[in-house]
């Protein structure tokens, strides 16, 4: 190599050092400030082991964590598991059975108190004492599972889970292996939280985190607040990365008119709500720099109540089905670019996802036009018709609509349908309560992982139906004991082999959506709407934007 | 010869003369004078007779059906097929708005709404459930109020006072804050007493809602008029003759009053017709997919921005309505407020 190019090497790296050191300050800069997010509603309790809703779980991961987390990044990488109050990611033994986690030292709660084994083993026993509405779910593999499940007040997960304070390790003993267990611990669900914590669901009291930040305040028909964790110091940026925004507000209150006009203003700089579709042009044209479309891995669905009439027949869930004509349903979306017609349940590009549109003119691969004809004739052999039913949905602008439209198809194939929109607030539990006798309801689901199980073991499966209770996310109320077996099959399955897996998921796709207890609706794009100050908009697959990762300043 | 009211000048033999007939024949008169009252009554004529004639209009004008979505459907503007929800073409290419007026009564007059739905023909279908609310409540309202005021005033004693609390109870809720609790609970799960049952989608449910809370409102003054009128010599003689009860009440009191309650009448109408607008925009009054023009607002509300006439649309209508029935209703009173007739006369 000549003079000439060590010195030219020399000077790259010395304006690589300079640029890198710049960046870094420049990185520094932009620390401080409130970041002023909004939304229509608050999302009901506060409780990161009971709350199931995305409102919440976005903010969840900069405030609290798990013995594991998702990548805090942009786009796919998201979706890798990395250890994070665990010092690593630890290889099961016991053929799949037995999971040992070594806590990392030197972590503090928002309120000052160190983390400890305890904690885990206290927080993973909460999650069947506050009866998460995933227990069943997610969690019920554990051993002594079941009679947590069965009396959740007295849950002590005996052999189940177990810490060893002078190892600083906690075990996890598994009924059976589960290949799904490292993303059940990086959600929002199996939060470590302070072993003193209430075995009730806290409500709008906020309990202390690990994470970055701490809800310092909630009032849900106001505002929610969380500020810098004085405790926290960046152990994996993976994990838990440090903010930017010295605040974090979500306001609530505003129709979703005007908080889009307060962004353009610049008075806020987010919100939660799906924008209205005649602001989605000016988003699309005038503000398109800060508008931000993101593919999701995630369906809208109408589920219909199996037990209660006129939907415990099959052919009236199937009538549904023929007579709802997608198309129309993705224009009240905002159209083509913001969603794609459906009939099944895994989305496009989701392992197990094999294109099935039974319910179309031309069933096959995919929808292209309702069968209205073949609708009524089903309504008719199922001796139904002329039934009452009520839709009931979020009151938001595209959740009414939505609603109102399934109401004139349903009234098309001759029910008398009547809509009851509701709060956000109480929406989600509410329509999960059987005590409230909920025929149909729109409903929108994002993946909490990406395994097919995340979509039809918990929307569909025996386990996550849970009568008179408001965790119990299989709305539909569907338990078939041969899919659910097949289910478990799938799932032993993706232990040594997941191409098989996915194979037998994509057949369990294909009876869930013939058994109907659904109507899917589309699958949807994700449009984040943001002030013109907002900087480093990261988007991840797994839990959206990163919140703390934008700056304001 | 003329009769003088204290401090007022007397009215002549010759005005009299005019006058003549019944009192009714004279107030009819006046109010036929009243342009600006006739105006108005001629706009409401016009308003009911347009609402009347919705079915005709959706089924052989503009050939639509305003309760069923139609959000993939087509339609016609200077002889071109466009689609009724238009997808965006520029910039991120993102929405889809409604078509808008297109001023052609055949093809979405007044444009469509976020269901693609014709808005003029949910307008009319719309006013049709608006004045058939307001009507019936305000029939409601001012039949029970005249009751309970004839009976309060003329009874007084316990009977009045229980009747005077019973509606200072009612009068004590701000009329809204009771017409919104009142309709929470039974928009949502219709009303069941007894033999009756009414159900959650129910226009009865709104009627008798705001059928009652404007009660007070209308019983208080005619108590009040009762009990003026009960201590009159004419009654007083009536009684000396040995009228019956029934007799004062029908005879005496209640014509004497009812000039009051028809004065009343379209006023409560263009109140009632803005409770129902204000209920329905909230969600608790009409249901869909039947339309008022409160919830035809609401369904705009998300429009403002692209296709502000089909919130403003609802919303002149329910305007020029309220202020035809306000108008209409001054021109009665001047009609029959005989105290007004002889400052005229003077």
């Amino acid at each position: 190599m000549s003079r000439v190019g060590k010195f030219a090497i020399l000077g790259a790296l010395v304006v690589l050092a300079v640029s890198a050191g710049t960046t870094g300050a420049a990185r520094q800069d932009h620390r401080g400030g409130t970041l002023k997010l909004l939304a229509k509603a608050a999302g009901g309790t506060l409780d990161p082991q009971v709350n199931y809703t995305l409102q919440y779980w976005q903010l969840y991961q900069a405030a609290y964590d798990g013995l594991l987390a998702f990548t805090k990044a942009g786009g796919e990488a998201a979706f890798t598991v990395v250890p994070d109050l665990a010092e690593s990611l630890p290889q099961p033994t016991n053929g799949g059975k037995t999971w040992v986690f070594k806590l990392r030292k030197g972590i503090k709660f928002s309120n000052g108190q160190p983390v400890t084994v305890n904690d885990v083993v206290a927080s993973l026993r909460r999650i069947f004492k506050v009866k998460s509405p995933t227990s069943g779910g997610f969690y019920s593999g554990i051993v002594g599972a079941k009679a947590c499940l069965a009396k959740p007040a007295g849950c002590t997960l005996k052999g189940g889970v177990s810490a060893d304070a002078k190892k600083n390790t906690v075990t996890i003993n598994l009924v059976a292996p589960d290949p799904e267990l490292k993303y059940k611990l990086a959600v929002p669900h199996a939060t470590i939280l302070p072993a003193n914590s209430p075995t009730s669901d806290a409500g709008t009291k906020p309990l202390p985190g690990t994470g970055a930040y701490y809800f310092a305040s909630y009032n849900p028909n106001k505002q929610l607040v969380m500020k810098r964790n004085p405790y926290f110091k960046q152990w994996s940026k993976a994990a838990q990365p440090a903010g930017y925004p010295d605040q974090i507000t979500q306001s609530f209150g505003l129709t979703v008119e005007a908080q889009i006009t307060a962004i353009e203003n610049g008075q806020a700089d987010w919100t939660l709500e799906a924008p209205p579709a005649d602001r989605l042009n000016e988003m699309g044209t005038k503000y398109a720099s800060q508008t931000h479309v993101e593919t999701l891995t995630a369906f809208w669905y109408a589920p219909m109540n199996t037990n209660l009439a006129p939907f415990n027949n099959v052919k009236a869930r199937q009538a549904v089905n023929f007579a709802i004509d997608r198309n129309a349903l993705v224009k009240i979306f905002g159209g083509p670019k913001l969603a794609a017609p459906s009939c099944q349940v895994l989305p496009p590009g989701f392992p197990g996802h094999v294109d099935y549109c039974p319910y179309t003119k031309n069933p096959g691969a995919t929808w292209s036009a309702p069968d209205v004809a073949k609708a009524k004739q089903l309504v008719k052999a199922s001796g139904t018709a002329g039934q009452k039913v009520a839709v009931v949905s979020q009151d938001d602008e595209v959740n009414k609509a939505v609603a109102v439209y399934l109401q004139s198809v349903l009234n098309q194939i001759g029910y008398k349908a009547s809509v009851k929109p509701m709060s956000a607030n109480l929406f989600f539990t509410y329509a999960q309560n059987t005590k409230n006798k909920v025929q149909i309801n729109v409903q929108q689901w994002y993946q909490d992982y990406p395994a097919a199980s995340d979509f039809l073991n918990i929307l569909f499966g025996c386990d996550s139906f849970h009568p008179g209770s408001d965790s119990s996310i299989n709305i539909a109320g569907f338990c078939d004991k041969k899919i659910d077996a097949q289910m478990k099959h799938a799932l032993r399955t993706a232990l040594e082999d997941e191409p098989a897996a996915n194979k037998e998921w994509a057949k369990i796709d294909k009876q869930v959506t013939d058994a109907a207890p659904m109507a899917t609706l589309f699958t949807p794009k994700h449009i984040d709407f943001v002030s013109k100050r907002v900087g480093n908009f990261t988007f991840s697959k797994q839990f959206y934007w990163l919140v703390s990762q934008s700056w304001v300043q | 010869m003329g009769g003088t009211i204290a401090g007022e000048a007397p009215v002549r033999a010759g005005d009299l003369a005019a006058i003549g007939g019944s009192p009714w024949a004279i107030a009819r008169r006046r109010l036929l004078r009243n342009r600006i009252a006739m105006t108005m009554l001629g706009v409401l004529v016009v308003i009911v007779v347009l609402c009347l004639a919705a079915p005709f209009y959706a089924k052989h004008v503009a050939h639509s059906d305003p309760f069923h979505s139609n959000l993939d459907g087509k339609t016609i503007v200077k002889g071109k097929s466009v689609s009724v929800m238009q997808e965006s073409s520029t910039g991120l290419g993102l929405g889809v708005t409604p078509i808008g007026p297109t001023w052609d009564l055949h093809h979405y007059f007044l444009g469509a709404d976020d269901q693609g739905r014709d808005v003029a023909a949910r307008l009319l279908y719309g006013g049709r459930n608006s004045l058939l609310i307001g009507v019936a409540a305000a029939l409601l309202t001012c039949i029970v109020a005249t009751v309970v005021g004839l009976v309060a005033g003329f009874f007084g004693g316990v009977v009045d006072g229980v009747l005077s609390r019973l509606l200072d109870v009612v009068w004590a809720f701000p009329v809204y804050l009771l017409a919104i609790s009142l309709s929470t609970v039974l928009i949502a799960r219709g009303f069941s007493w007894g033999p009756f049952h009414l159900e959650s989608g129910s226009l009865l449910l709104p009627i008798a809602i705001i059928g009652v809370v404007y009660i007070p409102y209308v019983a208080r003054p005619i108590r009040g008029e009762v009990l003026s009128l009960r201590r009159k010599e004419f009654v007083e003689a009536a009684i000396g003759l040995g009228a019956s009860t029934w007799r004062l009440l029908w005879s005496d009191i209640l014509r004497n009053v009812i000039t009051t309650v028809i004065v009343f009448f379209p006023l409560v109408l263009a109140i009632d017709m803005l409770t129902e607008a204000a209920l329905s925009f909230l969600s608790i009054g009409v249901q869909p997919p039947d339309a008022s023009w409160g919830t035809i607002i609401l369904d705009g509300q998300g429009l403002l921005y692209t296709r502000p006439a089909v919130a403003l649309a609802p919303g002149l209508a329910i305007a020029i309505t309220v202020l035809s029935l306000n108008v209409l209703g001054d021109g009665i009173r001047d009609a029959l407020d005989p105290r007004a007739k002889l400052r005229r006369i003077d």
